[in-house]
């Protein structure tokens, strides 16, 4: 038996072409979820009531330091115990977001610390309501000078999507994982996935430099 | 103020215990779980002892080492970094065999680990000695020490401090990877929760009780780490007064 059989490279290629987009797909509505969960998260344990805020903080340290994988299982295990079945796409998503949702939390939370007393006095001052302090004027300050830091979540959050193959999601690795246990060859399938990987993440951490530069330098002109 | 959180955690990790632990049926699985925290925690602490071994001789390659040293050590920290752990564990436990070299399953799980977490960890190390000061280089060369005096004697004591809070979070980040292990095989805390699941269907009890316990071991390393960094601190004069 040839070490790397190219053939057989080609003809895997197509199939896992198909199941990088289901990788993608998995990345990018995960992401979302986070983005989203992370502000209101951030903003609640922030500006929240205290009976809102603490344990907001103890739910955010619990969950940044137990294993998405066990996250993961769980919602996929439990949520159909209470009678709501839940498929493993949608139970992997969420588990991804939710988890990433506490790291883009602290991120945010840097970014809304860091906007001046002044912004929010002047806020005031001008008789804005708390919807539109947060809206117009401190979020749109807030986030630019974190997208890098956002940015590199987002390629954590890609990097950590073979672990929906625990529950049985087509994405990369579980496609990989049935290619090789078909033709008893894990090599290229498993090589490829880590190559696609590899290349995606270098092209992430690319474009996140080049955003960060970007945005230095209008922040720095404006 | 810093500690809050952790205080936080450490009251909830105690309710939701006791909480479970009047669910029936918890003397059943204690046993088991247990059995697979011992494996978790095995795992967690040769992990860290190779993923500390790898960043340093890594980071001090790359900033140090002749050009085809260098040049290994940026390939090694642009691979681990650059592909998923999961993939990594994979790739060392179907593929490796090929070339002929068959490892435990454990043995595997270890090494996949660190040398994961020591890619991260290389530029942790990295960005804690190009942060010492330029004149503590300067007055060694003054002093003639040579490279390897320096490094040893001023810059490395120097550059130990402010890394141990960013390896404080890479071992957790270590100790949640170590869940991946139950897909190759090894009954860690994991696959026994999964086990169990199979078997008794008590999916809300066990998954909580082993989240959990990754909470505690996680508030634990957090602990030890501030301790530790305390103990460094000393007669350090940074920071602000105690």
């Amino acid at each position: 038996m040839k070490f790397w059989d190219w053939k057989f490279t080609f003809e895997i290629l197509p199939l896992l072409a198909k199941a990088a987009l289901v990788t993608l797909e998995a990345t990018l509505i995960g992401f979302v979820v986070a983005a989203i969960l992370g502000l209101a998260f951030a903003i609640g344990r922030m500006f929240g009531p205290k009976w809102l805020a603490v344990p907001l903080a103890g739910f955010i340290e619990f969950i940044r330091s137990t294993p998405l994988l066990i996250q993961i299982f769980f919602i996929y295990f439990v949520f159909p115990e209470f009678g709501v079945s839940i498929e493993a796409m949608t139970a992997g998503v969420l588990a991804l977001g939710l988890h990433y949702a506490t790291y883009c939390s602290e991120v945010y939370r840097a970014g809304l610390a860091n906007i001046p007393r002044g912004q929010w006095e002047a806020s005031i001052a001008l008789n804005m309501s708390p919807f539109h302090v947060f809206r117009d004027v401190i979020i749109p300050q807030a986030i630019p000078p974190i997208v890098p830091a956002l940015g590199n979540y987002l390629v954590a959050l890609f990097k950590d999507t073979p672990l929906l193959s625990a529950i049985a999601v087509l994405e990369l690795m579980q496609t990989a994982k049935i290619i090789g246990s078909e033709n008893f060859r894990y090599t290229e399938p498993i090589t490829l996935v880590g190559l696609i990987f590899l290349i995606f993440s270098l092209i992430a951490a690319a474009v996140v430099r080049l955003v960060e530069a970007w945005l230095r330098r209008r922040i720095i002109h404006s | 103020m810093a500690h809050r959180p952790l205080v936080v955690c450490a009251i909830l990790a105690f309710t939701a215990g006791l909480v479970i632990a009047s669910f029936a049926g918890f003397r059943e699985f204690l046993p088991g779980l247990l059995e697979g925290a011992l494996v978790t925690v095995e795992i967690t602490l040769g992990g860290s002892v190779l993923a500390v071994i790898c960043a340093f001789v890594a980071a001090l390659s790359k900033m140090f080492g002749p050009w085809p040293i260098r040049g290994l050590a940026v390939v090694y920290i642009e691979i681990f970094r650059g592909t998923s752990a999961l993939v990594q564990l994979f790739w060392l436990f179907f593929v490796l065999p090929r070339f002929g070299i068959t490892l435990e399953p454990l043995t595997v799980a270890i090494l996949a680990l660190g040398l994961n977490v020591g890619a991260y960890g290389a530029e942790v190390v990295r960005g804690a000695v190009s942060a010492v000061s330029r004149g503590q280089w300067e007055a060694t060369v003054a002093l003639n020490m040579s490279r390897a005096q320096a490094l040893r004697r001023i810059v490395l004591p120097q550059a130990l401090v402010p890394m141990i809070p960013p390896w404080g979070n890479l071992f957790i980040e270590l100790l949640k990877t170590t869940a991946l292990v139950s897909l190759i095989t090894i009954s860690d805390l994991a696959f026994k929760a999964q086990e169990m699941n199979a078997t008794t269907y008590r999916t809300v009890e066990i998954f909580s009780i082993v989240l959990v316990f990754y909470l505690a071991v996680a508030v634990l390393i957090t602990v030890a780490m501030r301790s530790l960094e305390r103990f460094a601190a000393r007669g350090l004069a940074r920071g602000p007064a105690q």
